[in-house]
């Protein structure tokens, strides 16, 4: 390189310069970012894009691993079966269900955390780091530890809801199919009340210091202070991270499959649970494919309607 | 807010005992798993539900570590973590560099497509993904984890650097370019040196990533000689349900790395996930 540049500057009066520097140019600005770049996208395209097409076109393929010379074509038949299947519509119930709980509790106590922490108090900095230490437990281990804290031999759990009169004695809840979901939904809003905690205190640090003394000197009650000036400043920080937060729990299947493995009676079975059992434990590839292609396109639909609502919103 | 609870002495009660509370429901579980590893086998039936045991004893750490399989399955966990860790930042600096500094025809597009690679159910190519390997011939391998790992976490890592890029002034790498090094040069002696807090968090990111990731091993590793840790445990908990003592060492030991690394990252995690955050 050092060579080249040498040589130019030394043939600089003889070589017309522009065609070298129009090419230079061109250098830069078209092929150079994608030279940074080619790694990323190498890896995207082969390890995530190609087999998502591949993914969507098993969900019209018979594909079971263990019956391998029934495989081929079938058109919609699957779709039909899951249709008419009735653990599919179990686990769509359940998906709501778990997904609506957990995203709500943990926004709920994500924000008194941001509200706590983004107030003055004595030894912030280590309480900031215990509280957020949930956040970075393995999450299998985080549905390990939870399943035992459930667990009547040997965690407390039982033993004090019964005190408590929640349960008539102690019982492992998550062998309850009334009450089961509630397992993997404290272990998630463990797990997950930090990083809402973090995302809104960053938000509540950029509104300015100057609103709150204002509404002080007027003389604005702390739940007016909130209302009037908190909640409007975070609202679309609290918008995005909703959205995306629900579209991951939705798809978050590593708590389930670890506590109760969607048992028992599938009352805890949600469609990424049996997505994940039906290739995993039947080797059925083209039904767990079909019950994909129907998550991604009630995630579709449902990212669709938020972005909508957000523009309604903005435009008022 | 803050005025009004500064005022009254009740508020300032309440304020302290809901710390206490995110402080006990945060740590009270691992306290749980840390107390059942250290209490003796004979008194687990017995006190198992007390808050504090009579005795303690590290026999079940002893155990763990040396007559099962444990240390070999750490050892995959911690190959297969470091390696996705490493590739990732590099792929992962060079795309954010390239999102950062230049403008191009298909940047929004690149940007999309991560995004929306972040948001799809990962595990609908999971049948996809188990197939190209077994036909390639790298099931139980590795390095295919480290490959898939790598691939899952290039976009938030690529936003992650990009934010960390965005923060380092372009003028000084144009200065050292105006003086005659190439952007490479630039790049290599000006921005590296600086970037290297975001290196490390993303580092820390991927690696407790990787640490964590149970679904894609378990359908791509079957031997038992190359399981990662989330594996072999859960492989040992449904064989050997009754070892709790046990169970919970290896628990505990599989909190470790993700623990040094979180201490690692800590002062970059508000910053680094939030500008990411922001911006996505």
């Amino acid at each position: 390189m050092e060579g080249r540049a040498v040589i130019a500057r030394a043939t600089k009066t003889v070589v017309p310069r522009r065609p070298r520097a129009r090419r230079s140019l061109y250098l830069q600005y078209l092929v150079e970012p994608f030279a940074y770049l080619s790694p990323a996208i190498v890896l995207i395209g082969t390890v995530i894009l190609i087999p998502l097409i591949i993914g969507i076109s098993y969900s019209f393929q018979s594909i079971e691993l263990l019956r391998p010379f029934d495989s081929g074509w079938v058109g919609f038949e699957n779709y039909a079966a899951l249709w008419s299947d009735r653990k599919f519509w179990i686990a769509l119930e359940n998906t709501f269900f778990w997904t609506f709980w957990s995203v709500s509790l943990q926004f709920l106590l994500g924000l008194g955390l941001a509200l706590l922490l983004n107030t003055q108090f004595f030894g912030k900095r280590l309480f900031q780091a215990l509280v957020f230490l949930p956040w970075a437990v393995p999450t299998f281990l985080s549905a390990l530890t939870w399943a035992w804290l459930f667990n009547p031999v040997i965690g407390p759990l039982p033993h004090w809801l019964a005190d408590l009169g929640i349960l008539s004695e102690p019982y492992n809840i998550l062998g309850d199919p009334e009450l089961a979901i509630w397992g993997p939904i404290m272990a998630n809003i463990w797990f997950g009340v930090p990083f809402f905690a973090i995302t809104l205190l960053a938000a509540l640090q950029s509104i300015p210091g100057e609103l709150y003394e204002a509404a002080e000197i007027d003389g604005a009650s702390a739940w007016q202070t909130f209302s009037k000036i908190t909640l409007p400043f975070l609202a679309p920080m609290i918008a995005i991270t909703v959205m995306l937060r629900t579209i991951w729990i939705a798809n978050f299947a590593d708590l389930i499959f670890v506590m109760t493995g969607g048992g028992p009676a599938n009352s805890t079975q949600i469609l990424s649970t049996y997505i994940f059992t039906t290739a995993f434990r039947k080797l059925d590839f083209g039904y767990a494919s079909t019950i994909a292609v129907a998550l991604l396109l009630i995630l579709l639909i449902y990212s669709l309607i938020v972005l909508w609502l957000r523009k309604k919103l903005i435009k008022i | 807010m803050p005025a009004a609870l500064r005022r009254s002495p009740a508020a300032t009660v309440a304020k302290y005992a809901a710390l206490l509370c995110y402080l006990v429901f945060a740590l009270f579980p691992l306290y749980w798993l840390i107390k059942i590893a250290v209490t003796p086998d004979a008194l687990v039936f017995t006190e198992g539900t007390q808050v504090i045991p009579s005795a303690v004893t590290l026999d079940n750490f002893r155990t763990v570590l040396l007559q099962t399989d444990f240390l070999s399955y750490f050892g995959n966990s911690l190959y297969v973590s470091l390696g996705t860790a490493a590739v990732t930042t590099l792929v992962a600096a060079a795309a954010g560099y390239a999102f950062s500094r230049f403008d191009f025809a298909g940047k929004k597009l690149l940007i999309a497509v991560m995004l929306i690679t972040q948001m799809f159910p990962l595990l609908m190519i999971i049948a996809p993904i188990y197939k190209i390997i077994s036909q390639v011939g790298m099931l139980n391998s590795l390095t295919s984890l480290i490959v898939v790992y790598t691939a899952f976490n290039i976009p938030f890592a690529t936003f992650l650097m990009q934010s960390f890029f965005d923060g380092i002034p372009k003028d000084l790498e144009e200065a050292a370019m105006m003086d005659g090094s190439t952007r490479f040069q630039a790049l290599y002696k000006v921005v590296f040196p600086l970037t290297l807090p975001g290196l490390g968090a993303t580092l820390g990111f991927v690696f407790t990533a990787a640490w964590s990731e149970l679904l894609f091993a378990l359908m791509l590793i079957s031997k038992n000689d190359a399981m990662t840790f989330p594996v072999g445990l859960l492989t040992f908990v449904s064989k050997f349900s009754v070892d709790w003592g046990q169970m919970m060492a290896a628990g505990v030991l599989a909190l470790v790395p993700s623990c040094l690394f979180f201490i690692f990252i800590q002062r970059y995690l508000v910053q680094g996930l939030t500008s990411g955050a922001v911006k996505g």
